[in-house]
């Protein structure tokens, strides 16, 4: 009988303590609104909008790896949506982060035909070029989107409790619709089609994989998210302008999460939104004059030092101590 | 009559848009990084053209010729200590990277010289000429025919020199390169390092015709995304070919659509571009 490598059984124990460390964060994060003042609050919502973004960029860009820099743009057309069908009174507030993600689900599918044929530098650009038009739109069609002057949303008045907690457990929510669906698709057939596209596209289609019909998923899949995201985003600050929903600096934020807790991985993600978010506030904080210069010199050290995340340092240590 | 008067703003125009984008073009074309310094780079050219300007009284027509090699050297340090720990890595970390030295260097010019707009104003500015109808200012033909001498500049640097010749092999094949004796890293170091130069001397030209401010740079920055994707990459034909059709472009979408639509459909165009002919009208392999 083969011997187990301390890997797989490092995978065993992983997957026994996986869910019940899970379900106690879960229970954690379900009472924490009680004890956690508004500042707190907003914080925290801030890492589950984020932790959205970096697992929504995970499907195209981590288990497909296709480099995409256009999660903002789904994000600004998502909080659009949901601004402008709010604003005409179309629909309730809860409903519009399923109405956002449907459209940019759809745009992202039709879209994604004639992108997804770029690849490298190029799909970079194109998925960059994405949000570049979508804010341009927002800012001339002046009669749907109120242009530069940016769309006011009615004030929420939620009988179930204060603004900060109703948002709090949207944002919950859909991080958790999001870790779901990128669990469920980690062990689907689909993702094993992902990571077959990202070590070979035309093996992939070899072995009979319809490469075109499954990064289309993908990049559905990576657009959707965020489009709810943007919705429920627009509600929570009650203003949106072009400049700041479609912000390119969102296009990266979500890779750099993703780089800085382990791209193509589960947990990863989440890991990364939450240092990042955690580095940004102290810097915010401390640094206002400088906050850009001091994110871009994170973004910089991380890229240089820590190319595979945390989430692989560890690994590699875990497999060298396994190994002497 | 209104239209030949937008042709001729248009190609202008495209002439310091060919100025602006080789660089980049470069840069992108050998070291295979979008660098995203691009638009901030010009931006801090404009700004030493300005301040020279101001202090001494020098025109920035003629302040490339110091300008250059002060930027000349500001790329090869940050090539030699940043970026060349990520050649050859996937565009995602290129990428990133990049635009990480981006927010920074543009916090810093956002804090050091303030966001406000400044513009270069000349005492005697040169004089607008006018031919059957159509007018030129003196000052835009002048820019124009300056981005044109340094487009000409570059070309000959890359195919006269020796060391042109080897970033144009290293290009084409850099093992090959190799074997025939050819410094890579130093070619790479060099190679943005001009890259930097030619975007500094793009923004002191730059600083005649539009007002300097640290926000200029992601438009430039655009920009030079447009041209380079819709001429080509990898070629001077092909980044004044895209220059050209940009500048071109532009005035006459802003005549047609008006001018808050240009970026919109300069965008548009390149994403048309990219999913018809992704090499652009000119793109080729290799620098020739």
């Amino acid at each position: 009988m083969p011997k187990a490598s301390p890997q797989t059984s490092r995978h065993a124990l992983t997957a026994r303590i996986g869910p019940v460390a899970v379900a106690i964060l879960l229970v954690v994060l379900l009472v924490l609104p009680h004890y956690l003042d508004n500042y707190s609050l907003r914080l925290a919502t801030t890492v589950f909008m984020y932790c959205v973004l970096a697992w929504s960029w995970n499907f195209i860009g981590g288990f497909v790896g296709y480099p995409s820099f256009g999660i903002a743009a789904f994000f600004g057309l998502g909080s659009y949506v949901g601004a402008i069908m709010l604003t005409q009174d179309m629909i309730p507030f809860w409903l519009s982060p399923a109405c956002a993600a449907v459209v940019c689900l759809v745009v992202a599918a039709l879209l994604g035909a004639p992108i997804l044929r770029l690849r490298g530098h190029y799909f970079a650009v194109a998925s960059l070029a994405l949000g570049e038009v979508f804010r341009e739109l927002a800012m001339n069609w002046t009669a749907v989107t109120g242009g530069g002057m940016g769309v006011n949303l009615p004030p929420l008045r939620s009988s179930l409790g204060t603004d900060s907690q109703v948002f709090y457990y949207m944002f919950l929510l859909l991080a958790l619709v999001t870790f779901a669906v990128t669990v469920a698709v980690g062990r689907s057939r689909l993702g094993v089609a992902f990571r077959c596209i990202r070590q070979n596209e035309e093996a992939a289609n070899m072995i009979g994989i319809d490469a075109t019909r499954v990064k289309i998923i993908a990049f559905a899949l990576s657009a959707a998210f965020p489009g709810a995201a943007g919705a429920l985003y627009a509600s929570w600050v009650g203003y949106i302008d072009p400049s700041d929903v479609f912000d390119i600096i969102i296009s990266v934020k979500a890779p750099v999460m993703a780089l800085l807790g382990g791209v193509g991985t589960v947990a990863g993600p989440a890991i990364g939104a939450f240092l990042y978010l955690a580095f940004e506030e102290i810097v915010w904080r401390n640094l206002l004059q400088f906050h850009a210069a001091v994110l871009g010199l994170i973004i910089v050290l991380l890229v240089l030092f820590l190319p595979n995340g945390f989430v692989d340092v560890t690994r590699r240590r875990k497999i060298l101590d396994g190994a002497s | 009559m209104l239209f030949v008067q937008n042709v001729v703003n248009g190609l202008l125009l495209g002439g310091l848009y060919v100025c602006i984008a080789i660089g980049f073009s470069l840069i992108w074309g050998v070291l295979n990084i979008i660098n995203f310094l691009h638009g901030s780079l010009i931006v801090l050219g404009s700004y030493i053209a300005y301040f020279a300007f101001v202090y001494f009284g020098l025109s920035p027509f003629i302040a490339p010729i110091f300008i250059m090699p002060l930027m000349f050297a500001f790329g090869y340090a940050l090539q030699g200590s940043v970026l060349n720990v990520v050649i050859g890595k996937p565009v995602l970390i290129t990428l990133t990277l990049t635009f990480g030295l981006d927010l920074i260097l543009n916090n810093l010019m956002v804090w050091g010289f303030t966001a406000n707009f400044r513009r270069v104003v000349f005492e005697h500015p040169l004089p607008t000429f006018e031919v059957h109808g159509i007018v030129i200012p003196g000052d835009r033909l002048m820019a124009m025919a300056l981005a044109f001498l340094l487009t000409l500049i570059f070309f000959l640097l890359l195919n006269r020199s020796r060391i042109g010749r080897a970033i144009v092999a290293v290009r084409n094949d850099r093992d090959a390169a190799v074997l025939m004796g050819v410094n890579v890293k130093q070619i790479y170091a060099i190679t943005f390092a001009t890259g930097v130069a030619f975007a500094g001397a793009a923004g002191s030209l730059l600083s005649v015709v539009f007002p300097i401010s640290p926000i200029n740079s992601g438009v430039l920055l655009g920009k030079a995304f447009v041209i380079c994707i819709l001429g080509g990459l990898g070629s001077i034909g092909g980044a004044v070919i895209g220059g050209l059709a940009l500048g071109i472009i532009e005035s006459i979408g802003a005549m047609a659509a008006g001018p808050e639509y240009t970026v919109l459909i300069s965008f548009i165009v390149l994403l048309a571009v990219l999913a018809i002919k992704p090499t652009g009208i000119a793109g080729k392999l290799g620098y020739e």
